[in-house]
This record gives structure tokens, sequence and C-alpha cells, in this order.
């Protein structure tokens, strides 16, 4: 399934905070494309996957907005 | 085994002996910066299990608050907390305690620091919170990066023990930097991890925690000045005790916290206060509050975006768009056009001559 989650004019943490609660709601082969503004996310959303085992497959910007999309394992 | 015989063996032998490869695990809880860090390894390193665990108050300072600014572009623009982890190879569990946070600030049992920082309640509140997680989550035990003596408030021999008891953590606290200085805690107690591997750090000296850091190869670690707290900061503390003040009110929200950090704020009478932004990366920032406050910015010539908070009057709002002219390009020009957008309002242009800054009285700024 894919879901959508919009993180914009959130500040990081607050959007890896999101993406998380988010995932853990989500089951494993599901993708959770985030929506955000503050290019901190550009590393934090990824280093966060790595660290939990799951996967940034795809990044780009639309409008100024940063989408990044996660496939969420079964860690 | 002998079920009787069994019996008659303490409940931790008891345990190891029915489940004898049960790895014990811990959780750390993890701010970014080096302390922490060294706790980590110094616990891995025995065989135990540690995963992180990281509160956001909305007081952290973060790298990509500054990162609001041009001039700490060049800062790197990561998460401090997951930056750790990723080093040491752990999870993090970053856990949003915005709204839980209001009570420790707002009712400190133990006060205030030097500014409006309540360290002690704080640290309580966020062992606290790793002992339900713990509690929730099947691990054994907790463990900070905390030095005796290192901090004025919280990390003192007599204040540590009051951070243990009042989280309900007790011996299941376990600072492994100086815990050969400190009562035997659970984990060393029951043999999970060997007291004289553990150190015996102690003062504010960083010597020993870099020459640590330098053994097991940690470079690029956060050294952040003045803490990991806006709240120890005292133009911080002044900002949000005038924001307070001026509201009649100590509530608060993430945006109002947030926006303490962005900009000089400028109080010239009761009734307005004007955000003003210090260079463009803060006018981008502050561009995301329109829709919530009357702005403004100069149309005529390059210049920052101000915000208004409270409830100006009209020759107030001429004021706060002098001010916003004298802080844009047009600063040495006769009149300035402003742009003025109140909030549910029409916009309108004032053509007005920017404030010199010998007329912006000192005690306007907070």
């Amino acid at each position: 399934m894919k879901y959508q989650l919009d993180a914009t004019n959130l500040l990081c943490p607050m959007p890896v905070i999101r993406t998380q609660n988010r995932v853990a709601e989500l089951a494993a082969g599901d993708t959770l494309e985030v929506h955000c503004t503050d290019p901190g996310v550009l590393h934090d959303i990824p280093a966060w996957c790595r660290i939990n085992g799951h996967e940034v497959i795809n990044q780009r910007r639309e409008h100024g907005v940063i989408i990044i999309t996660v496939k969420v394992s079964d860690d | 085994m002998d079920a009787c015989l069994l019996q008659c063996l303490n409940p931790q032998t008891q345990e190891n002996l029915i489940h004898p490869m049960t790895q014990r695990k811990a959780v750390a809880l993890i701010s970014g910066g080096l302390d922490s860090m060294l706790a980590v390894k110094m616990i891995q390193q025995q065989g135990i299990h540690v995963e992180g665990i990281n509160f956001f108050t909305g007081f952290c300072v973060e790298g990509h608050t500054h990162a609001i600014r041009n001039r700490d572009q060049a800062r790197p623009k990561r998460n401090n907390a997951l930056w750790v982890a990723e080093q040491l190879g752990i999870k993090l569990h970053i856990i949003d305690v915005i709204d839980e946070y209001k009570d420790v600030l707002l009712n400190p049992k133990h006060g205030y620091g030097k500014n409006m920082n309540p360290c002690l309640d704080c640290k309580g509140f966020m062992v606290k919170k790793a002992r339900e997680w713990i509690e929730a989550n099947d691990f054994d035990f907790i463990i900070t990066g905390e030095v005796i003596g290192q901090r004025p408030m919280s990390q003192r021999k007599d204040t540590m023990p009051v951070i243990a008891r009042e989280s309900g953590a007790d011996d299941r606290l376990l600072r492994p930097l100086c815990a050969q200085h400190l009562p035997e805690t659970l984990p060393e107690r029951e043999g999970w991890v060997d007291t004289s591997q553990l150190g015996a750090i102690t003062g504010r000296s960083r010597h020993e925690q870099m020459a640590l850091a330098e053994k097991w190869g940690f470079k690029d670690y956060a050294t952040p000045a003045g803490g990991c707290c806006f709240l120890t900061d005292a133009s911080y503390s002044r900002k949000l005790v005038d924001m307070w003040q001026h509201r009649g009110s100590r509530e608060y929200s993430l945006d109002d916290i947030m926006l303490l950090k962005v900009g000089r704020h400028i109080r010239p009478n009761q009734r307005f206060k004007l955000i003003v932004a210090r260079d463009a990366g803060e006018t981008n920032y502050l561009k995301g509050y329109r829709g919530q406050f009357t702005h403004m910015a100069a149309i005529s010539h390059g210049g920052p975006m101000t915000l208004i908070e409270g409830e100006p009057s009209s020759d107030d709002l001429e004021l706060a768009a002098r001010i916003t002219a004298r802080f844009g390009q047009g600063r040495n020009a006769d009149r300035v056009t402003v742009e003025i957008h109140p909030i549910g309002g029409e916009s309108m242009k004032l053509s007005i001559p920017p404030m010199p800054a010998s007329e912006i009285a000192q005690e306007w700024y907070v």
C-alpha cells in the first residue's frame, strides 16, 4: 500500500518523528511518501532509515517541497 | 535440573540457567553529544544490546535551527542524535515530549538554573520516560552519559541519586562514565556488566572523554557551546519570560518557542512585538508564518520579513514599518515603501522614512 505524510513547515526533528510514528503503523513492503520543507530531512530521514533498516527508494523536489519515499521493512 | 534444586538458587542464577543465552538490553539517553556516545560504546563492549532514545522537548538545540540563518549554512545539516546512533550502529527512538515537557518547565520541583533551565527536573523527567520505555519494551536497564561534577544542577554526586529515585529507575540507572564513583547498580550487581571496565571520570575537564573518543576512533562529534538546550541561554530565556509576561499566561505552543529562536525581537510598547528576520534564511523561515501573523516587508528596497505579534494600533504599524525599513537596504534612503499584510485584513502600502538606529531604544530589544 502507498501512503503519504505531510511534514511541510516542520523543522527537524519533527519530520523524522512523524515519519517514525507513521512507519510504526505500516506493514513491511508499504511505502510512505513524506512531504517536507526543511532541507535537513535530506540527511535525517535517510539516516533514520539506515539505522532502522528501512529504505529510501526515491527523493525529489516539486515546487520547493522535498518528497522522500520510504519503503518499510519488516525489521 | 531438578526443580527443587532450581528453587534453591537466587532468581538471577535461575534465570541464567533457564535462559543461558539471554542477551541483556539497555536503552541509552542520546543527546547527540560525546558523553552519551562514549557511554554506549562502553556498554556495547560488554556484550549488552543497546538502543538509543532521544526526547524532543522543542527547546533542543538542533543544527537545523542554526541552519535557518545564512551564516550557519556551513554547519552540517544533521541531527546529532541520529548521527551518533549511526556511528554506534544502534537504533534510535526519537520521542516527541513537547506537551508533557510543559509541566517540567512551568513547575520545576527543584527550581531553575542560571536561566530558565530546569535541569534537575528535566533529567528526572527524561529518565522517568526512559524507565517507562524499558518497562514497555522489555529492556533491562538505562544508561546515560552523565559525569559527576560536569553540570552544576543535574550532574552532582548529591543530585544524581535524586534523579534515580524520583524517576523510579532506581538501580536500573547506570552511568557508565563515572560508575566507579557511584553506588552499585542492578546490572553491576547481577554481573551483566563488569564495573572494573566502566569509567571513573569526574569534573568538567573533557580530557578523558577526548582520549576515549580518540581511542575508539570517534571524530567530528558535536560539541555544542552552552549545552543542548535553549533554556540555558540567557537571551532565549529573556524572550520566553517576556512572551509570558505580555500574554499574561505561561501557555506556549511549539511555534511560539521556535519563533523565539529566530530574528530580532523588538517590543516598542506593551501592545506589540516585532520579529525582524536577520537575513534571507530567516526571512524564508518567517514566510511560513504569514498566514498566522500580521507581517510586512519593504518593496521599494531589499529587506527583511517582519512578523508582528500582539494588537498594534495604526500608529504602531507605521512605527513597525519604520523599524523594518531600518534593517533593510533602504536604511539610508529618504523614504522606503513597506507593504503591510494585517492578519485578516486588506494589505496596504506605507511610504515612510526609515527609523535611524539611534532612535530605536536599547530597551526595546528583548
